[in-house]
């Protein structure tokens, strides 16, 4: 689906994120960071995300040859549904970790975003769903712009502030709730049949996620703030000197993944119906992952949402294949984990590589 | 999280500088801040908390504590060095499922014990050779550990909870010293506290430790060897863990899969509180027992109180917060407008 052709349509952003490691790569061993020759990276992302298609192709062709029942419209449609809440967030996730930040809260936002969501459907039992869906929308996006000014203004690490934010977002959420449960029952048929509306055979959640893959990816690769984000991240200091504004290229992003967060918990709250407090505990480390596998590099500068989105799919169709497999569904997390390790692995065999190629290829384009 | 994100050059451990910039470390920072709002804590709670200051309360509290106390010991050197180990949790639940598992299958405890650390060593070690040898970063490998350790955990044990050890163990697991109200394991946390401390903070180890974390490439040129240096302290991590494996498993009475879940967060969170910088290179031990104390004392007082443990949610994220946010808006204001500063 994507190839991400031509990373530097905007001139000078391209080049300050062309020029990453490799001067510092030559003494020592690199992080695996972005980097090198556009036209090398530009290989590598393919290499990259062929890979994962490739992955998720074979799996699901062997689980069908296995089961045909895998592919049977409705459980390809449980999976995409499955696969929304996953891949909506790797997408925001990934918008972050280029910037060479990470946002730990979304589990925290999720949850509470979806608490917000059945909590005004009890208030006002005729609300309209799309109000219902942007109020839930507004609560992440408030949560993700505590997050940005924690980061960007007071110049605090995203790891410890976001996960100072995961807990006080969490506690929140539980202060709220006070133990109560929303059920299904308190929320309009209307807007719980959203996963059953469906485009073209497609469920409406899953079209959902894949417009905000495809605009996401969109402003990455054509717009100028987009290949920015990439500069921030592979040297904060070097796109400071040559004139982004870090501090809104690193504060967007949390804004962007804090709404997106939000929407999942709106999609989170139509899916499953049950809403309480511990809605989306521990998901921040499973975005993450599906962000890493898909090749978005947890330092910066590097991966596509593409491929973040693909992670997701794949993490997702492990999970849903495993039982098709009659695998015991307990090795599941440990097939996740090795997937983590095999990724990042492989990443930091592509990078070493371009950065050899890059070393003996001498001149670097722009 | 990028170990060079201040590329500003930082005071790196300068030769000669042992005990003194020890004794600075520990007199001027964010450590004293930690351990002054402990002793608040603790007064403010003997006085408005009915039942908090009692010798039986302190035992409780020790044992609430003593999880994250172990495993952060390990934890505040491998943040020290910039690295991170989130791991920990999921090889306390994999080292838990296989002494229910071995128990269940007829070993005696006093060889189940020993193998539960060695396993830990193992796991450890799996995690220092991916980050030295591999040179993964080390976020990247120990969320994928964690995610593994935890799902072998369940391969071994599934949804099972093994509960039937016998009471010699599990009581023994919570006994009391004689003549006190605490539990032995606050000798366990000590000692290992004083080895991991002394480490850190009065030998040459300890500094290179530091100096890693400032900028390992120079450290690098210096002639330490730093794959070696971070090997050993995943390998310390892992084996802790495992130990602390062992004594969760003995305290609660049950090995299960999930036990410890997510508990990984709440260590780190412990550290970063204690004044530990994620960036490395900046940090000491008396502040990270200071934070797991000044967590515990909070949530000890806040249940006391009958107040909803949720609370203890919002004070942690909050304290985490304030902790890194006010020093560094401090040191902004200050540099934005030179003016003699008061201190």
């Amino acid at each position: 689906m994507s190839t991400t052709r031509n990373p530097d349509s905007t001139g000078s952003p391209g080049t300050a994120a062309a020029t990453g490691s490799p001067a510092g790569a030559a003494a020592t061993a690199p992080r695996p960071r972005g980097g090198g020759d556009a036209r090398a990276g530009r290989r590598v992302r393919q290499v990259r995300e062929l890979g994962i298609l490739l992955a998720l192709v074979l799996l699901i062709a062997v689980t069908t040859a296995v089961n045909p029942g895998f592919l049977a419209a409705q459980s390809v449609r449980d999976l995409l549904l499955g696969a929304t809440l996953l891949t909506i967030l790797a997408v925001g996730q990934s918008l972050v970790l280029i910037t060479r930040n990470v946002d730990l809260s979304v589990g925290s936002v999720m949850g509470l975003s979806a608490f917000a969501v059945g909590t005004l459907f009890v208030a006002f039992p005729g609300l309209p769903t799309p109000v219902a869906a942007l109020a839930g929308v507004a609560v992440g996006t408030v949560c993700g712009v505590v997050n940005g000014v924690l980061v960007a203004a007071a110049r605090v690490p995203a790891l410890v502030v976001t996960l100072g934010t995961l807990y006080m977002f969490r506690g929140i959420d539980f202060w709220w709730a006070s133990g109560r449960q929303i059920n299904a029952a308190d929320m309009p048929d209307g807007f719980l049949g959203l996963g059953r509306v469906t485009l073209l055979g497609v469920p409406l959640p899953a079209v959902v996620a894949l417009l905000v893959v495809l605009a996401a990816g969109w402003y990455l690769r054509n717009y100028r703030s987009g290949r920015e984000l990439y500069a921030v991240g592979s040297e904060p200091q070097a796109a400071r000197l040559s004139g982004i504004p870090v501090d809104r290229r690193v504060f967007a992003p949390f804004v962007v993944n804090g709404a997106l967060a939000g929407l999942a918990g709106v999609l989170y709250a139509a899916r499953f119906g049950t809403l309480d407090a511990t809605v989306g505990t521990g998901m921040e480390l499973e975005v993450v992952a599906a962000a890493v596998v898909g090749g978005v590099a947890i330092f910066g500068g590097s991966g596509t949402v593409y491929g973040a989105a693909l992670g997701a799919l794949l993490l997702s169709t492990i999970d849903a294949a495993l039982p098709m497999l009659r695998v015991d569904s307990f090795w599941q997390q440990a097939v996740v984990g090795l997937l983590i390790l095999v990724s990042i692995g492989l990443d930091r065999l592509l990078a070493v590589r371009t950065a050899r190629r890059l070393r003996g290829g001498g001149s670097r384009g722009a | 999280m990028g170990p060079e994100v201040g590329t500003a050059p930082k005071a790196a451990a300068s030769p000669g500088a042992d005990t003194r910039s020890a004794l600075r470390r520990l007199a001027g920072t964010r450590e004293t801040s930690v351990i002054g709002a402990l002793v608040v804590a603790v007064l403010a709670a003997s006085l408005l908390v009915e039942g908090f200051a009692s010798g039986r309360n302190a035992g409780f509290l020790i044992l609430d504590i003593a999880t994250i106390a172990l495993i952060a010991l390990p934890m505040t050197l491998i943040v020290i060095t910039g690295e991170i180990d989130l791991s920990v949790a999921s090889t306390l639940g994999l080292t838990s499922a296989v002494m229910g598992q071995l128990w269940v299958m007829g070993l005696p405890l006093e060889t189940i014990v020993p193998l539960c650390v060695l396993l830990g060593v193992v796991l450890g070690a799996v995690n220092g050779l991916l980050v030295t040898v591999a040179g993964l970063p080390s976020l990247a490998v120990t969320i994928g550990t964690m995610a593994m350790y935890r799902g072998l955990a369940y391969v071994v044990l599934g949804d099972r909870a093994v509960a039937d050890f016998p009471f010699e163990w599990t009581g023994g697991a919570t006994a009391r010293l004689p003549g006190t109200d605490l539990p032995w394991v606050v000798l366990l946390i000590a000692v290992l506290a004083v080895v991991f401390g002394v480490v850190l903070h009065a030998t040459p180890v300890g500094r290179s430790l530091f100096a890693i974390g400032s900028n390992d490439e120079a450290t690098r040129f210096s002639g330490i060897s730093v794959a070696w240096t971070k090997l050993w302290l995943f390998v310390a991590s892992g084996a802790v863990a495992g130990l602390a494996g062992v004594f969760w498993t003995l305290q609660y009475g049950s090995a299960r899969a999930d036990n410890a879940f997510g508990l990984e967060l709440s260590v780190v969170a412990a550290v970063l509180l204690g004044g530990v910088s994620i960036f490395g290179g900046k940090g000491a031990l008396p502040g990270v027992l200071a934070g797991v104390l000044l967590l515990g004392v909070i949530r000890n007082a806040l249940s006391l109180a009958d107040v909803s443990s949720d609370v203890l949610s919002i004070v942690t994220g909050v304290l985490l917060v304030v902790s890194v946010v006010l020093p560094t808006t401090i040191t902004r204001l200050r540099e934005r407008r030179p003016r003699p500063a008061p201190s």
